[in-house]
């Protein structure tokens, strides 16, 4: 697996003219397995949104390395997806070949097999051509999953994959985002759980508008650095209603 | 009378209704499908807007060509896709929330449209083109109908794919990209399909043949090809019970045909098995 590379310069992201996201730079290295981890409204998914280009970036570039944008394997939140879309689980899935398949082209039977595997690899083989209206959170978590697993990305990016997940689900997730991670493919996901950041991901990004720190997960997660975080975006907060929200670019 | 009087005389007996109903069974099978995905793209409403921006066009063709059907239906397309692109573009320039913006346009295409009907034809034209006149579908009408739904079948099912996954989840289409244009086709389809619903339904019921068969299909069905076909299936039969009630009971076409729909929409809302009243009651208070 060719693992790719994403280096963010200067990155800037607002709404209105109220930065979301303040001049972040550094580099998701091949093969890493990053959590990016901060307090609500903090910016996390603007970031990842910047990233795969569905959010303007008011300043700054995002430079992939070794994937283009549409290759990048792209996990939503799933508040973002139509949960009562009258389609199966297997057709979902199957979304994943989009890129081979076009507007009109057929489904190849490898593809079709493909997707079954993934579907067995989450453990919804029993549910495979259930209405995915009738799937659980957790269970359409999984199928979200096998979606992702089908693009067989080298570059990840998991957006609160976890959140409002049972643990047995979440458990046997994380367990696929490291085989992800042993393959070589590069990991990025959005986390809320401070000590799963802290155990399984290798390196973490503490994000509060800007960075915080960035690194290695258990010299980036420490007290110091998450109180810091928290400090750091109540002034911001404040400071932009005294300031009548006029900063950033 | 027999079964025969009521049920087929109508139809063999007098041409009009059997171009009515040709022209019906066409706009069904051509809008059921589109009102599907209108119902699962949460655009409903937008609809109705589009079904009535095309109105002013329609009016100011017939003001100058008369009761030209093309001229008509080319006026009724220009200005469906003009409001729809500048009910858009003021929505993203502007602070007006998009669903204010189509409001606001399709009012003002409504009253322009009767207002200049009004000034330059007469009643009988405004409540012609309001509430169409299934009955006065000649030949010329019925080939332009029956062209318009195969274009749109043939063309609704080039761009399924990207479409299921644009409403399913539009952040993954983007991503991945490639599907760019899935979405003014669709639109494009949408008008297209409104400006031939006209002739039979009139501008005010056009949407009527798309929204109420989609929308009680989704209390039948939690899959996409049975919804499909539930719509066209009830679109046409209830094009066929619109036109006998009108027949025999000398009832205006149009409205007889979207109170059918009506009909079935309610007895969804009440009987449906997914959601409806009472299987929630049955399921608040198991016996």
């Amino acid at each position: 697996m060719s693992a790719a590379s994403v280096a963010l310069d200067d990155l800037w992201v607002a709404y209105d003219g109220t930065p979301a996201v303040r001049a972040v730079t550094g580099r998701f290295a091949p093969g890493s397995l990053t959590a990016i981890v901060g307090p609500n409204g903090a910016g996390k998914t603007s970031l990842v949104k910047a990233m795969l280009g569905l959010q303007h970036c008011s300043r700054g570039a995002v430079r992939l390395d070794g994937a283009t944008r549409a290759e990048i394997g792209y996990l939503p939140q799933r508040a973002e997806i139509d949960r009562n879309f009258p389609i199966s689980v297997l057709d979902m899935v199957q979304m994943g070949h989009w890129r081979r398949t076009g507007w009109f082209g057929r489904m190849p039977a490898a593809a079709t097999r493909q997707s079954l595997a993934a579907i067995d690899a989450v453990g919804l083989g029993p549910q495979v051509h259930a209405p995915i209206s009738t799937l659980s959170a957790g269970q359409l978590q999984r199928a979200l999953f096998a979606r992702v697993i089908v693009r067989d990305a080298g570059l990840i990016v998991l957006d609160e994959p976890f959140d409002a997940i049972d643990a047995r689900t979440t458990a046997e997730l994380m367990a696929l985002v490291e085989t992800w991670h042993r393959d070589g493919r590069t990991v990025i996901a959005v986390v809320h759980d401070l000590q799963q950041a802290r155990t399984r991901f290798g390196d973490a990004l503490l994000l509060a508008r800007d960075v915080i720190a960035w690194g290695a997960a258990e010299r980036v997660l420490t007290p110091d650095n998450l109180s810091k975080a928290r400090l750091r975006l109540e002034a911001a907060n404040e400071s932009w209603a005294d300031a009548g929200a006029e900063a950033g670019p | 009378m027999t079964f025969a009087e009521i049920f087929l005389d109508p139809f063999i007996e007098y041409a009009f209704m059997r171009r009515a109903l040709v022209g019906g069974l066409a706009l069904a099978v051509g809008a059921g499908p589109l009102g599907v995905f209108v119902v699962l793209r949460r655009m409903s409403l937008m609809g109705d807007a589009f079904s009535h921006a095309i109105l002013p066009g329609v009016a100011v063709a017939f003001l100058i060509f008369g009761l030209s059907l093309p001229a008509m239906s080319i006026g009724g397309f220009v200005a469906g896709v003009t409001v729809v692109l500048g009910a858009g573009i003021i929505a993203r320039n502007t602070n007006i929330a998009e669903d204010a913006s189509f409001a606001c346009l399709f009012v003002l295409s409504l009253s322009t449209g009767v207002m200049l009907l009004s000034v330059g034809g007469n009643a009988l034209d405004l409540v012609h083109i309001l509430f169409g006149s299934a009955l006065a579908i000649d030949d010329e009408m019925l080939a332009l109908i029956v062209g318009i739904e195969s274009v749109t079948v043939i063309a609704f099912a080039l761009i399924i794919r990207p479409l299921v996954i644009d409403c399913f989840d539009p952040a993954f289409l983007r991503v991945a990209g490639g599907g760019g244009w899935v979405n003014p086709l669709f639109l494009a389809l949408v008008v297209v399909n409104l400006v031939a619903a006209f002739q039979a339904l009139g501008t005010l019921l056009a949407l009527g043949l798309m929204i109420l068969p989609a929308g009680a299909g989704c209390f039948w069905s939690l899959r996409l090809w049975p919804r499909i076909v539930f719509s066209v299936s009830v679109g046409a039969l209830c094009c066929y019970a619109g036109l006998v009630l009108s027949f025999h009971f000398d009832l205006p076409t149009g409205p007889a045909i979207v109170l059918c729909a009506g009909a079935v929409y309610a007895g969804s809302v009440i009987f449906g098995r997914y959601g409806g009243l009472v299987r929630r009651a049955m399921q608040r208070a198991p016996a």
